[in-house]
């Protein structure tokens, strides 16, 4: 009971902040509302319990991506237009494309006969985690360092001042 | 204990925000919060079916959506202050120079 009320207390705040991101005309509430909906999906891992997934969305995404997206915001805007630099353009069409394909994800997934396990005690996940990493999925696991490491020198290389002769 | 399709019902709802974000929106960093959306609504539908499915590979696939969409930030803002250093915008309509 007390799950259900804090799920749909936290799907509202996400949806709401989600919402705010993606509509908003000034472009510094819609950072400051992608805060809203990370916290919100931090919330439902939590409730979920994916203890581990839930810490590194909020150091990944929160601490990283949300502060990366909120220093290029800084960087790229003028402070004083932000209000008119957020224009929509083509509601229609896209609202048109985007209530036909949520009509088949929800048709999808009230259709659906979803499996259901048996309930098991919520166990710290980061022992199966770990396994996994080096065991079914080690190259995934190197590769993706590898695509870190090239988006690291790639991000360097783009941003930086050439230096002039 | 929630229900599945619930938790797949605001998978889908914070998805197609994102989508309706990223077609209608011109400014550049907005697009990029939707895509950002998008990966986040499905990392959610991984989490929610593995935990019901009991077990850990829908949560080792969102580490690795997670790291792909740490390199496309770094590497998507690093492309737009580089694309604002010259160009002075950050509007989708004005950067045309690929269009013939």
């Amino acid at each position: 009971m007390l799950q259900s009320v804090i799920f749909y207390a936290l799907a509202a705040g996400t949806i709401a902040s989600a919402a705010a991101v993606a509509f908003s005309r000034n472009i510094v509430y819609s950072t400051f509302a992608l805060l809203g909906a990370f916290m919100g999906v931090v919330g439902i891992y939590i409730l979920l319990a994916a203890d581990f997934v839930a810490m590194v969305q909020l150091l990944v995404y929160v601490g990283g991506i949300l502060v990366l997206t909120i220093f290029a915001v800084m960087l790229t805007q003028g402070i004083g237009d932000v209000t008119i630099s957020n224009r929509a353009v083509g509601s229609v069409p896209a609202l048109v494309t985007v209530a036909i394909a949520g009509a088949v994800m929800l048709y999808a997934i009230a259709h659906t006969r979803w499996h259901q396990a048996a309930l098991h005690a919520a166990a710290p996940t980061t022992y199966g985690i770990g396994n996994a990493f080096l065991g079914d999925y080690v190259l995934p696991f190197e590769v993706a360092s590898l695509v870190l490491l090239a988006a690291l020198i790639g991000a360097i290389v783009i941003s930086r001042h050439e230096a002039r002769e | 204990m929630v229900p599945l399709p619930h938790l797949m019902a605001l998978s889908a709802a914070i998805f197609a925000i994102g989508v309706l974000g990223f077609l209608t929106r011109r400014n550049i960093l907005v697009m990029f919060m939707s895509v950002e959306l998008m990966l986040n609504a499905v990392n959610l539908a991984f989490v929610a079916l593995g935990s019901r499915l009991g077990t850990m590979d829908g949560q080792v696939i969102v580490f690795f959506v997670m790291t792909v969409a740490a390199a496309e930030a770094t590497v998507g803002l690093a492309i737009i202050i580089s694309i604002f250093r010259g160009r002075e915008t950050v509007q989708a309509d004005d950067l045309t120079m690929l269009k013939w």
